[in-house]
């Protein structure tokens, strides 16, 4: 932890994209589960992820981060799946 | 040298705002404020300044929009009174504790209710610990030099803090006296070019601003603060002498007022100031030790020094012109505290005057002083606080 000596004035964040070093995967209660059969790539959960939990390489996706899932469910609600069927679903943690 | 004209105390902090000429003003009318954004805003018009004038629906949109144009870089001003500072409350807290040095002469009105125009304390008073530095002007003089001052001091690099600069309505902000003006381009070089620390215009250096703190880190936060209030002083003195090669002005803490050898004092700020010192020099005349202290800087307040000026004392007034119900005066709380934590004891007393812009008279200083005189002979005091020129 740092000192009032060490930090930056008026809580400013100096640096860009830190979101990435705080992490908040812990806040969950609900987990977003992928189900890759049921992928289309569209990356619309990673278009609406609040934070970057949305794990993406040469334009595809792949696991979530569950380091900064916060588990808020936008992902699944506007995942459009595939035949009626959704590639991402909520399951509640610890079960 | 510069220019001597009579105007009023308003015309006066307009002319220093024209003459640094800051990159942006947010405006909100409220009397007796109104005058200075109302002739700033003529000179934007008129093309004599470059700044970005913002008229806003309220004072808490004023103070927001100077935060935001703090924060994205710029040399920043606006002004107000009384309930208008008062809905600005949340974000003088926002500016300040984003260390972002606004500078915003305040033209000091009594607050609600009853409803009140008029000249007192109470407004700024009440804002401060809001983190904000505040340097109290006794006249139109005053003022237009303590706002030039002010942007040096709140932009300097261990400070980084915004400033109120505040003078009394009315008494001060309407009525026409006559001041001496610097040049504009000796007050353009006095202030100088702004270099904001962190922009959010700098696209190649991104900076987040406000962001969420809890009880990790809060507290380093608040102690920082604590830390740039303390390089306030020398820097107020500092940036005084070099006013003073500028304008043969000179500027401390407080002044001191035939303080050498004064066995009574009174402290006490702004306006009324100018009329307690005529009645310390008829005191003298006739042989009374009478000196008075006229605290400048009130925010941070210059605890040692006031002791030491005070050292000699046997008996002290601090007349304030703003209460706190069920407490003394908050000069007084300043001024019992520099004593008590400096050792000297003398007796002091607290008087309230001047609510709501009653007029403080020379016979309400007379009275003061004959009190003063009074406990210093018996050792004993009636009345630790109370008021003056109330009927009962």
């Amino acid at each position: 932890m740092k000192g009032w000596r060490e930090l930056t004035i008026g809580a400013i964040i100096p640096e860009a994209g830190n979101a990435a070093s705080y992490n908040t995967g812990s806040w969950r209660a609900f987990r977003p589960q992928w189900i890759e059969e049921n992928c289309i790539q569209c990356l619309f959960c990673w278009i609406y992820c609040p934070d970057s939990a949305v794990n993406v390489k040469d334009g595809k996706r792949g696991e979530f981060d569950y380091d900064h899932c916060k588990g808020c469910g936008i992902c699944a609600m506007e995942c459009p799946g595939k035949k009626g069927k959704k590639a991402i679903v909520m399951v509640e943690e610890g079960t | 040298m510069g220019k001597k004209l009579a105007v009023t105390g308003n015309q006066a902090v307009a002319t220093a705002m024209k003459q640094i000429n800051p990159d942006v003003c947010a405006a909100y009318p409220i009397t007796p404020q109104t005058e200075i954004m109302q002739r700033f805003a003529s000179f934007v018009s008129d093309g004599e300044v470059d700044t970005e004038l913002i008229t806003v629906e309220s004072e808490h949109s004023a103070m927001s929009a100077c935060i935001g144009a703090a924060a994205a870089g710029g040399r920043v001003m606006t002004a107000t009174s009384s309930q208008g500072l008062a809905l600005m409350w949340e974000m003088l807290y926002i500016a300040s504790g984003m260390r972002l040095p606004i500078v915003m002469p305040v033209v000091n009105r009594a607050l609600s209710a009853p409803i009140n125009i008029h000249g007192d304390h109470s407004d700024s008073m009440g804002a401060r610990d809001s983190g904000w530095i505040q340097l109290y002007s006794e006249n139109a003089q005053e003022a237009y030099d303590n706002v030039i001052q002010a942007v040096r001091i709140g932009e300097h690099e261990n400070v980084r803090l915004p400033v109120m600069v505040c003078m009394d309505g009315f008494i001060i902000s309407h009525s026409i006296e006559s001041m001496e003006f610097l040049p504009d381009e000796v007050v353009k070089e006095f202030v100088g070019e702004y270099k904001p620390l962190y922009s959010l215009l700098d696209v190649d250096n991104p900076v987040t601003y406000g962001p969420l703190v809890l009880p990790d880190y809060y507290m380093e936060f608040k102690r920082q603060q604590h830390e740039a209030m303390g390089n306030v002083k020398e820097v107020v003195l500092e940036v005084a002498k070099e006013f003073e090669k500028v304008s043969g002005r000179s500027y401390g803490l407080f002044e001191e007022y035939r303080l050498d050898d004064a066995e009574v004092i009174i402290v006490i700020l702004n306006s009324a100031a100018g009329t307690a010192k005529d009645v310390v020099d008829q005191y003298r005349d006739k042989g009374v030790k009478v000196g008075l202290l006229k605290p400048r800087l009130f925010r941070p307040f210059p605890y040692k020094e006031v002791a030491e000026a005070l050292s000699g004392a046997k008996v002290v007034a601090v007349l304030d012109r703003a209460d706190s119900f069920g407490g003394f005066g908050p000069v007084y709380m300043e001024v019992a505290s520099a004593l008590t934590t400096n050792g000297a004891r003398p007796l002091m007393l607290n008087r309230i005057y001047g609510l709501g812009g009653r007029d403080f008279m020379p016979e309400h200083a007379e009275t003061v002083i004959e009190e003063l005189k009074r406990v210093l002979d018996s050792g004993k005091i009636e009345k630790q606080k109370d008021y003056l020129g109330v009927r009962e």
